[in-house]
């Protein structure tokens, strides 16, 4: 018994749970200290965590670099904003409509672009994004690039009132850990593994008799349909909901919080949305400051704008020597 | 010729001006060994595609088992019992040596939708893959990473993958590849093995290891046959030493 607590005493274990009882505790330390800014922040982090978990399913395990994954983001948001425009504020309705739309235009953009292979692939999931997104800029009713305010987040009867900020942060991450877990399940699973055998040699996979197509398309339909889920909690979350949630650089972050945090690993996408999304709003805060010790306020303000110039070198170092990102980092600290 | 298990009629492949398959026409009972020989470049490898449906003929027609396979695409044929392993090692290689298998197991044990339930604690797939390996020679390695497996256990790992297929014919190109003596020697006593229970079609530039096995020797020279026969005679016939002649394989042969 106590062989086995030292060993899954690694030091990745002991951050993923630390990151765990951090995020379950950040309500009573916004009570505390009444920041309503860190919930917020960590409601969005959560929520884009659920989005990023969804992407390694078919990038970390399936191998197939999405590049339009934020799409999802978008069209289960504008199901959530558009039938509680139309007067349908039921989150039993407009849920359900997220998922089923986002999972429909994954079938779409999976049985097209998963013909073909490589670069090719990538382009043409970014060219669907780019589709939609500009369908969305001509959304006129639903207020075209302005975007669309969503006045009443949706509504579960006295199930469970998602106006209250704290209820809403806990569900959010109640539905992460949902499906962090249900990601774990699904990769050790038969299913699993051939869409990990077709990640890893395709050739092999018809040759022993998988007709994986099939099965990456499937994988790829319920990556869509968990970030359209997604989708539904984060234009809850901030009201609104426009085009820019499915600009290119949308999918681009999810896919470096994917990659930061580590391919192919559970905790790894959530570790990824946390390290970006926390250092997006840290590093301005941290150049100012340094930079106030050596020019005058208002210049070191300016400074502070370039916060990226820090952020691009970061991830690179990541990418060029940490393969499997923070999650590999850190499981690399066990065997070294 | 009616009960071959394999019979490949006029089967003709071009690459452009090159001729890969010049009207191969072939016949391979059940039971039988049959080896393909040929110099570099005679269609050896091509034909193999041809018959796992890789490669498609422009004519010809394949037929196994009764049915005729020529158009079926490759996992439906792998699913009738024609199995193959690759010249270059094409395996899991982040997977361990007992995933490789359970997942060649795994393909023929109803489809794959299933979404919930740990596949590697599966007995019925974890089984039957322990008794491939154990088969091979490998059962101590089956936890080991592919990755860290040697060119001679993966040469064994690839003929397990498609042992694992439950398969009524092999074909195997060029299983001995890249491989020492003492590797060699281990994989002729494998394929004596499953010789008992298995057609096998085996393509290898090993002569010692091909007239130690082979029920029948056919010899490719230019995508055509030019001779089809028992060991004894192949070895006789003036046109094959005529092909081989200066060829390295002809020095080998003449020590064998």
């Amino acid at each position: 018994m106590t062989e086995q607590m030292t060993a899954w005493l690694t030091p990745r274990n002991l951050v993923v749970t630390a990151l765990l009882i951090f995020l379950a505790l950040v309500p009573a330390y916004v009570a505390m200290t009444g920041n309503a800014f860190l919930m917020t922040l960590f409601t969005r982090i959560v929520i884009l965590a659920i989005a990023a978990t969804s992407l390694n399913l078919i990038l970390g395990y399936g191998g197939m670099v999405s590049f339009g994954h934020a799409v999802y983001l978008g069209v289960g948001g504008y199901a959530v904003g558009i039938l509680a425009y139309e007067g349908v504020a039921s989150g039993f309705a407009q849920w359900p409509v997220a998922i089923a739309a986002s999972a429909l235009l994954a079938l779409l953009v999976g049985a097209l672009s998963l013909r073909a292979r490589g670069v090719y692939f990538i382009m043409i999931t970014l060219a669907f994004a780019q589709l939609v997104y500009y369908f969305g800029v001509g959304l006129d009713r639903y207020g075209a690039d302005d975007g669309l305010t969503i006045y009443r987040r949706s509504q579960f009867a006295d199930l469970i009132n998602l106006g209250n900020r704290t209820v809403f942060y806990y569900l959010c991450l109640l539905l992460l850990v949902g499906t962090i877990y249900l990601v774990w399940r699904l990769i050790n699973s038969r299913f699993g593994l051939v869409v990990q055998g077709a990640r890893s040699n395709d050739r092999r996979m018809h040759a022993i008799g998988f007709p994986t197509y099939r099965y990456r398309l499937t994988c790829f339909v319920i990556a869509g349909a968990i970030c359209g889920l997604a989708g539904a909690l984060l234009a809850n979350h901030t009201g609104f909901i426009s085009p820019a949630t499915m600009h290119w650089t949308r999918s681009g972050d999810l896919i470096v919080m994917v990659v930061l945090g580590g391919m192919a690993s559970s905790f790894g996408p959530l570790i990824g949305a946390v390290t970006l999304l926390v250092l997006e709003e840290l590093l301005p805060v941290l150049i100012r400051l340094l930079a106030s010790g050596f020019v005058e306020q208002p210049v070191a303000v300016r400074v502070s704008e370039y916060w990226q110039i820090v952020l691009g070198p970061l991830f690179l170092l990541v990418v060029l020597f940490a393969r499997g990102g923070i999650n590999g980092l850190l499981e690399s600290m066990r065997r070294g | 010729m009616a009960d071959a298990l394999l019979r490949i009629d006029d089967l003709t492949k071009r690459f452009g001006g090159v001729v890969a398959s010049d009207g191969i026409t072939l016949a391979i009972p059940p039971g039988e060994l049959h080896a393909i020989i040929g110099p570099n470049g005679a269609g050896k490898t091509t034909l193999i595609g041809q018959l796992t449906g890789e490669i498609a003929p422009d004519a010809g027609r394949i037929h196994f088992a009764g049915r005729d396979i020529t158009a079926l695409p490759v996992h439906l044929r792998s699913a009738l019992g024609l199995a193959r392993s690759f010249q270059i090692t094409s395996l899991f290689l982040d997977f361990t040596a007992l995933d490789n298998v359970a997942l060649a197991v795994q393909a023929h044990a109803g489809h794959s939708f299933q979404f919930w339930r740990n596949a590697r604690t599966d007995p019925a797939l974890r089984e039957p893959a322990r008794a491939v390996l154990a088969q091979v020679g490998l059962a101590h390695r089956a936890e080991e990473l592919c990755a860290n497996l040697s060119h001679g256990e993966h040469r064994a790992l690839e003929i397990a993958m498609a042992l694992a297929t439950r398969p009524s014919m092999l074909l195997l190109d060029e299983p001995m590849a890249g491989m020492g003596p003492d590797e060699s020697a281990r994989m002729v006593r494998t394929l004596k093995e499953l010789k008992k229970s298995l057609t096998i079609l085996l393509i290898e530039h090993d002569m010692e290891a091909v007239f130690a096995l082979a029920d029948r020797i056919t010899v490719l020279v230019y995508g055509r046959i030019i001779a089809s026969d028992a060991p004894t005679a192949i070895r006789a016939n003036e046109e094959v030493r005529k092909a081989y002649l200066g060829a390295p394989d002809e020095q080998q042969d003449a020590h064998g």
